[in-house]
């Protein structure tokens, strides 16, 4: 079983203002009273914020008539739905059995040492989420990685390092 | 003559390995000296260990080119499409000559994987020109009764794909004898055991054939609701889906009195899954659809009596669904033609890990997994020993090499202790140990429990927790009982598959490689040399050059030394990823 928390009442006040929730709203009427909403509903609202706001979860209680407790239940239930905010670029080392035997661990060590992170934790500098995937489903270039939208194969513990150094140049050309 | 055609697989690991920028280039070279050939998209056949793969089709028939870049890619184009004269060294497939790569394709018979690479799967047209939609069509002018239909898929001896092995026509069946003013059609495409993509490449390659497929299942046991249940980590293969869905709607597969049956309606949604291996159990795969927590409920009520939202529903996979339109289009005995007395038909297994032809394979039930993993597989990487194959995902179990003349069916797979699956087939050599394998699997099953079962919850967490020690060099004299102790109470006392299955590959790997698990606790040794507490990496002062390599390679910068001095590792820091190890030119480097 996956152990989540909702962010604290004192965590989320330093996030809450970022938050705008007219944002959801239009989400809100196309699942409005369907059955089976929460699901999509749920994903809606994360792939607007990224994550969903503890005040998100009020607001859609409060127009479809959810309960909170259902909803919470299955966010914390399913793998997909995160309860704080994430870094810019997302790194999804997968652990599929191909990776694992290919040297998937050596990857994430290399990774989180380069970024000082842990496993599903966020760099100060909120440029960069880790995380670990179940399979992505690119076996045969295992060991693999994916940021964002963009899968990396046949990594090595120094490849791997050297992809994120280059995107960490790129954003600071950027500012 | 016939316009020159250029195809580039665009699968999600044709992606990963970079064919969009392939593509790119290609279209860049056609429009820049404004070239006349055809440059066209499909997806994956299979070749994943070639990726990026594109075909040139001309007046003399086809060639696949395998590692294309940029660079070959314009190669290519001046060679081979300008000059006609194709640059055979690079071509991996075509039936004009003899390629090295050909083995991959002997023996494979191509039934659910019948169009994938073959076809755009973003052109409904592409689909029916290889007889796509003309089974819906044969039922429509035969006016065959879903009696007939049913029976049809019975005698073709088609089982089901997703693991379970359930015959598809016997659960069709019981759906359609229970009479409801709605049912329902479900697709199971919450592929979620690590190290499988088949139902991702059917989906992204031929969604047309699943949608298909499940048309036919509607009509037969009379469903007005269809549902694709899909992971939400495919993101091409839901685009793709989308895709196909609406054109199906446009050219009236789907709607209201389809193909002029009249009243026969159907519509089929997707819906996106969370992130959840147990919803890949059909009672947890339906109270996911309803918006609950995925969690498993005791059987019976069966879904075929009492399934989504309380109606009468089949959930079938992907592949399960592909073959359908095949053999009611052929009939059944064009399927049943393949196999063993109790597996008939075809298997798609992708075929991983290890292995120099890593892809998809499509094979006959029956074909012995000696010739899958050596004459297609090619054999194992840089030729090190084989030592097991996984079979089954996390559900099943590593068969050892003494038994590699086995036939893939499901009797024998079964026999093995391991399961057939849903047909993910990781290879392991010499350097893999057993006793982290069945961590690894404990640590994702442990991790992926609904919780409702006591010992599925907790056994799993205190299997897992023995194992970890074992590995680290802490194991025990009696951990190997404990382990079997806790398997068996796993096994029986969880409700769904998950829990049951759960212990198999503990299981196995002790009834296999029980002296790799004494090493480990006896002797502090990992025989793989794979676990890194177990494990040193020492630079031998004879040997080192002081070529810098290592260091440089070095990740996390573990490895001090001047130019032309002896190198030394920091053992501190070492995080033993084996960097150095591999890139050692003067073999200085030794792990024990």
């Amino acid at each position: 079983m996956r152990v989540q928390r909702l962010l604290t009442e004192t965590e989320n006040k330093k996030i809450a203002d970022n938050v705008d929730l007219k944002l959801i709203e239009p989400l809100i009427e196309k699942y409005k009273g369907k059955k089976g909403n929460l699901i999509p509903l749920l994903q809606g609202v994360q792939s607007i914020y990224g994550y969903i706001p503890r005040s998100a979860f009020e607001l859609l209680s409060a127009k479809t008539g959810l309960k909170l407790s259902d909803m919470y239940g299955v966010a914390t239930f399913y793998a997909q739905f995160r309860l704080s905010p994430v870094g810019k670029h997302i790194v999804k080392v997968c652990h599929g059995t191909a990776c694992h035997v290919q040297g998937a661990d050596a990857i994430s060590t290399a990774i989180k040492d380069a970024l000082g992170v842990s496993d599903g934790e966020t760099t100060p500098d909120k440029l960069f989420t880790l995380e670990t995937v179940a399979c992505l489903g690119c076996c045969s270039l295992a060991p693999v990685m994916m940021i964002d939208e963009e899968s990396y194969g046949k990594l090595t513990g120094s490849s791997a390092v050297k992809i994120i150094k280059e995107i960490k140049i790129k954003e600071k050309e950027n500012k | 003559m016939a316009q020159t055609k250029v195809i580039v697989g665009l699968g999600s690991c044709g992606i990963a390995a970079g064919a969009n920028k392939v593509y790119n280039k290609l279209k860049a070279i056609k429009d820049a000296e404004n070239l006349n050939f055809e440059l066209a998209k499909t997806s994956c056949i299979g070749m994943c260990f070639r990726e990026p793969l594109v075909e040139v089709v001309d007046e003399n028939g086809s060639m696949i080119y395998g590692d294309v870049n940029e660079d070959k890619a314009l190669e290519i184009v001046q060679q081979h499409i300008i000059g006609h004269n194709p640059i055979k060294d690079y071509v991996v497939k075509t039936d004009l000559f003899k390629t090295p790569d050909n083995s991959f394709f002997d023996g494979q018979v191509k039934i659910a994987l019948r169009n994938c690479g073959y076809i755009d799967p973003e052109n409904i047209h592409e689909y029916e020109s290889r007889n796509g939609y003309q089974a819906l069509r044969k039922i429509v002018n035969e006016k065959m009764q879903p009696e007939t239909i049913i029976q049809t898929i019975i005698d073709s001896g088609l089982r089901g794909r997703g693991g379970g092995g359930f015959p598809t026509g016997l659960k069709w069946r019981f759906a359609y004898s229970n009479k409801a003013d709605e049912k329902y059609i479900i697709c199971n495409a919450d592929e979620g055991d690590p190290g499988a993509f088949m139902d991702r490449s059917l989906l992204e390659g031929d969604p047309h054939a699943v949608i298909e497929g499940m048309i036919i299942g509607a009509y037969a046991i009379g469903a007005t609701n269809g549902i694709i249940y899909c992971r939400a980590e495919y993101p091409l293969a839901i685009k793709r889906l989308n895709i196909a869905l609406s054109q199906a709607r446009e050219h009236g597969y789907l709607g209201k009195n389809i193909m002029g049956i009249d009243g026969f309606n159907l519509n089929i949604n997707i819906k996106e899954g969370a992130g959840a291996f147990v919803c890949g159990e059909e009672t947890a795969l339906m109270a996911s659809i309803e918006g609950k927590r995925g969690m498993p409920s005791k059987r019976p009520p069966f879904p075929a009596e009492q399934g989504l939202w309380r109606k009468p529903s089949n959930i079938n996979n992907v592949e399960t669904y592909a073959n359908v339109p095949y053999i009611i289009a052929n009939g059944a005995e064009s399927y049943n033609k393949y196999g063993t007395e109790k597996s008939k038909g075809t298997k798609v297994f992708a075929l991983t890990g290890k292995i120099k032809h890593g892809g998809l394979v499509e094979v006959p039930m029956g074909t012995p997994l000696r010739d899958i993993i050596y004459k297609l597989g090619g054999g194992i990487q840089n030729d090190k020993k084989f030592k097991a194959v996984q079979l089954g995902g996390p559900s099943g179990g590593c068969i050892p090499e003494h038994l590699i003349d086995i036939q893939v069916d499901y009797d024998q797979v079964t026999a093995t202790g391991a399961i057939m699956g849903s047909g993910g087939m990781v290879v392991m050599d010499e350097t893999t140990c057993m006793v982290d394998v069945a961590r690894f699997f404990l640590d994702f099953t442990q991790k992926e429990s609904c919780g409702k079962c006591t010992f599925c919850r907790i056994g799993t967490k205190r299997m897992l927790e023995i194992l970890t020690r074992i590995t680290q060099g802490e194991g025990e004299e009696g951990d190997i009982e404990k382990l079997e102790e806790l398997a068996l109470q796993v096994r029986e006392s969880s409700l769904c598959g998950l829990g049951q299955t759960a212990p198999n590959p503990v299981l196995t790997t002790i009834k296999y490689f029980r002296h790799e698990y004494e090493a480990h606790i006896k002797d502090k040794k990992c025989p793989a040399h794979s676990c890194k507490k177990l494990l040193t990496y020492t630079i031998d002062p004879e040997k080192c050059t002081g070529c810098t390599v290592c260091a440089v390679k070095c990740p996390v910068k573990a490895i001090d030394g001047e130019r032309k001095k002896v190198h030394t590792i920091n053992q501190d820091i070492c995080i033993k990823c084996g960097d150095c190890y591999s890139n050692c030119r003067f073999d200085a480097i030794t792990k024990n």
